[in-house]
């Protein structure tokens, strides 16, 4: 059985998004760097101010977390969080944690067990994992799992067109008092470098059209395969279905080979207006179905991290999401400053100042 | 105590001293006060200064300065009070001549602001205000004064432009002041369309950072005839403080601090804001001179810019102020601006004052501010 | 570099962390451990709900070393629900919209960055206050037209 469940029911009693304000149109990108000869993939993305990072977008999607868990469950306490975990490729320190500064902010510390998890875009969807774990055992009752990416692509790269930002938060707890029950999960992974960034590398790299079939594709579609068959689920089974979406092309593509509608997928289909948040993208898909799921209905999410692995989770929503002192994630899409390519640079700090 | 008189002034120009280090600034001044008062020997000497620290990698001025102008082996030291280090050196000189310590202090005041780039100069003038809780946070010396204006006008109706008669007053005084860093007049034209430093407050608001040194030399009045035919009594001369940050004060714009100051100086000279001839005020900014005016006793709150707009601040005015350029066109080196103030009032007070002479002044006062009005020291000075 | 300094107030810059009077009730920020109202001792932490109104604010064109490549940039006293004024910066604004009485909420943001080697100094700022606005009929339409 490659189905993950833990012997005590564990579900998501708060979640919470956070993206980012500023919007590039990414037209701009393909004007200054192929004189407008590329179709950019998305339509825009978004772009952090310049004193944000990973820790601070974790900080408000994690706030926005707690104030729905305080709502959903009675016993809840930031105090009880038993874990802070940080999932991200672009942690502002690459030796020191991010989760201790999210930790504190919240006031979780200090019984709490935070760590920075890393495995490109799935890092949130591992950590998890881990969580449910965690909690599914009994040795916390409450866990924060948190994916959050500052995305980088170099300038004119074709990353550079997609690359975007933001942060989603989940609280894990005992499924009696969640919103959304995690019915189980599978993780499938192979050692398949499709896209990695070496020590002291601002950017990362990318093995070109590698990092669809071998990599992509084939992930995602056995995580969420294997996880299906061994619920004795069908995509019928699902009201939406989220996976990891790094252009809007690849989750429409994988979730119609998978059996998936397009109205099944549309709702947590985020990238054509944030971009690719990396850590944060399946993740934002899934914050934005939580925001307008109801009862009774079942999500299917599959996120990918290239290196290679893919995590599928089916989630039941148990009850709808209290939306009062927390914004939904449409709610930060809206919100939007475009910039233009010389501000997106600077706010990005890819001027050469020294 | 002993009675406390001014028997000696000293000056450098206020400007940018390229060619000038702090020591030979403070010399320059020292040795043209000695000069005045006929001394080549003085019993103390007390240095007013904030930034020698941030801005020229010195302290321990005090020994510094004393051999370096030839007084090896006396007494000497630093007094740092931010704006207002210089005032209170002087506060210190008037304690040990009053008190029968010493008989002839000397009291300088330098600042040498134009070695670092503007970026480093700002942040030490920032060391003025709450380091945690204010510079901590980015805001600038000038934006902690923006924030005072802004609220000032929102509060009691004012425009913008109600401010520039301050600036223009001072920049009209400086004319003929050969010691002013901007000896010229501006208009009300160019003070609206003056480039933004921290919005509201725009360029011609704002003093200049600037190098310079002033001295005086005190004595007890009793042997001051012995060097100066013109002695100035110290009347009073008080220094009261408040709370370092903004935010903590129960009233951001009143200036608690300087309305102590000037009233501790008023019942310790006997005398109250209609004896006053002239008053040398700090308009680092132009709020600060319209606060200072509300706190000191000229105008009731609120009604401090209504002076400026009625002009009852020029020198034939109901109290002149800034009667030689002020901070704003005399220039304002941050530790030695309180001494300018002092020697300024001085030359009013001689009758040296030339072009820019307040008929008839007797009573002069001049009150000097650290910060945003955390330390005030206010100054009382009578023609004897 | 300054770790200890920045370390020992964390609380305070990330959560807005101050004190309340046991005394007089007084709400306390920044923590000073003397009540300003009562003058009694005041230890007992307080985390302000990070709501309150600008008092005041000014725009930055010319920054203390530090602070370069934030430029321009808005402060503000900001008077706080619970009775305090704090100086912060305001985030996530254009300087032409921001009013006295606008209201904001607290933030956690970067504060300053101790050159590229150093800390990285977070720490509260405020922002125009985010309600949740209408639902947007036509975003899934428009998501799929681009698609």
């Amino acid at each position: 059985m490659a189905l993950m469940k833990s012997e005590r029911p564990v579900g998501i009693v708060g979640y919470g998004a956070y993206v980012p304000r500023y919007r590039l149109i990414t037209q701009e990108v393909s004007e200054i760097w192929t004189g407008g000869n590329t179709v950019s993939p998305v339509r825009e993305k978004a772009v952090p101010g310049l004193d944000e990072d990973v820790a601070t977008m974790s900080i408000e999607a994690a706030r926005n977390a707690v104030r729905r868990a305080e709502q959903v469950c009675a016993s809840f306490t930031p105090q009880r969080l038993g874990a802070v975990w940080v999932g991200s490729e672009s942690h502002p320190y690459a030796v020191k944690p991010t989760g201790t500064i999210v930790a504190e902010a919240l006031g979780a510390t200090p019984y709490t067990q935070a760590a920075d998890w890393q495995f490109a875009c799935k890092a949130g969807t591992e950590a998890m994992q881990a969580a449910i774990g965690f909690v599914g055992s009994g040795m916390t009752s409450f866990a924060l799992v948190i994916g959050a990416d500052s995305a980088q692509g170099r300038p004119g790269d074709a990353l550079e067109y997609t690359a975007g930002a933001g942060a989603a938060a989940f609280i894990l707890g005992p499924a009696e008092e969640a919103l959304v029950e995690i019915e189980g999960s599978v993780s499938y992974v192979t050692d398949t470098p499709d896209f990695w960034r070496r020590p002291h590398e601002r950017f990362p790299e990318h093995a070109g059209r590698f990092t669809g079939e071998p990599a992509y594709f084939h992930h995602i579609a056995s995580a969420a395969q294997t996880l299906m068959r061994e619920m004795g689920l069908t995509p019928q089974d699902f009201a939406f279905a989220v996976f990891h979406q790094p252009n809007v092309k690849f989750p429409l593509k994988v979730g119609a080979d998978l059996g998936f509608t397009r109205a099944q997928i549309q709702p947590g289909l985020l990238v054509n207006e944030i971009g690719n948040a990396y850590a944060g993208s399946a993740l934002l898909g899934l914050t934005a179905v939580l925001d307008i799921s109801q009862p009774g209905q079942r999500i299917l999410l599959a996120s990918f991290g290239s290196g290679a692995g893919s995590d599928a989770f089916c989630l039941r929503v148990r009850r709808s999401a209290p939306q009062s002192g927390a914004l939904t994630t449409r709610a930060y899409i809206q919100r939007r400053v475009p910039v233009n390519y010389a501000q997106y640079s600077r706010l990005k700090g890819n001027y050469v100042m020294h | 105590m002993r009675d406390v008189s001014i028997i000696g002034i000293g000056q450098t120009p206020v400007g940018e001293h390229w060619d000038k280090s702090l020591r030979v600034l403070a010399f320059e001044a020292l040795s043209a006060a000695m000069r005045d008062a006929q001394l080549d020997r003085v019993d103390a000497l007390y240095v007013g200064n904030m930034l020698s620290g941030e801005l020229t990698g010195q302290e321990h001025l005090g020994a510094l300065i004393a051999d370096f102008a030839g007084l090896r082996g006396i007494e000497a030291m630093k007094i740092e009070a931010a704006c207002s280090s210089a005032a209170a050196a002087l506060r210190i000189g008037y304690i040990a001549v009053a008190g029968g310590i010493h008989d002839i202090v000397a009291c300088v005041g330098v600042e040498k602001m134009t070695d670092q780039p503007s970026s480093t100069t700002t942040s030490g003038l920032a060391t003025a205000a709450d380091a945690e809780y204010e510079a901590l946070h980015g805001l600038s010396f000038v934006s902690i004064n923006a924030l005072l204006m802004r609220r000032y006008m929102h509060e009691h109706g004012y425009k913008k432009e109600d401010f520039a008669n301050f600036a223009i007053n001072a920049h009209r005084n400086a004319t003929n002041n050969p010691n002013a860093m901007f000896p010229y007049p501006i208009t009300a034209e160019q003070f609206a369309e003056a480039k933004p430093i921290a919005d509201p407050i725009n360029l011609l608001d704002s003093s200049p950072i600037a190098d310079g040194a002033a001295c005086v030399i005190l004595a007890p009045t009793s042997m001051a005839r012995e060097f100066t035919d013109k002695p100035v009594r110290i009347r009073a001369i008080a220094v009261a403080t408040d709370t370092v940050a903004l935010h903590d004060r129960r009233d951001p714009l009143y200036l608690e601090g300087a309305a102590i100051s000037t009233q501790k100086a008023y019942a310790a000279a006997n005398l109250g804001p209609s004896d006053i001839d002239l008053f040398e005020l700090h308009d680092a900014f132009t709020i600060m001179s319209a606060l200072s005016l509300e706190a000191a006793g000229f105008a009731r709150r609120g009604r401090g810019v209504a002076l400026a707009l009625e002009d009852e601040i020029s020198l034939r005015g109901r109290i002149p102020i800034t009667t030689m350029g002020g901070l704003k066109a005399r220039g304002h080196p941050v530790g030695a601006t309180g001494l300018y103030q002092i020697v300024e009032v001085v030359q009013q007070l001689r009758g040296e004052a030339g072009a820019n002479q307040v008929p008839d002044a007797t009573i002069g006062m001049a009150q000097n501010i650290g910060g945003s009005g955390a330390t005030v020291v206010t100054t009382i000075l009578e023609r004897i | 570099m300054e770790v200890a300094r920045f370390w020992r107030t964390r609380h305070q810059r990330y959560q807005l962390m101050g004190e309340v009077c046991p005394h007089c009730g007084t709400k306390i920020f920044p923590p000073r451990d003397v009540c300003p109202a009562c003058e009694g001792e005041a230890k007992t932490p307080f985390v302000f709900s990070g709501r309150g109104e600008v008092y005041s604010f000014s725009t930055i064109h010319s920054a203390p070393a530090g602070f370069e490549k934030y430029v321009p940039y808005t402060v503000a006293l900001v008077r706080l629900e619970e009775g305090p004024l704090v100086t912060a910066q305001l985030t996530d604004v254009d300087e032409k919209d921001v009013y006295i009485g606008m209201p904001v909420e607290m933030v956690t943001r970067v504060l300053r960055e101790d050159g590229e080697r150093g800390m990285i100094v977070y720490g509260y700022k405020f922002r125009p206050r985010l309600t949740q606005p209408a639902p947007e009929p036509q975003h899934a339409a428009e998501a799929a037209a681009a698609a």
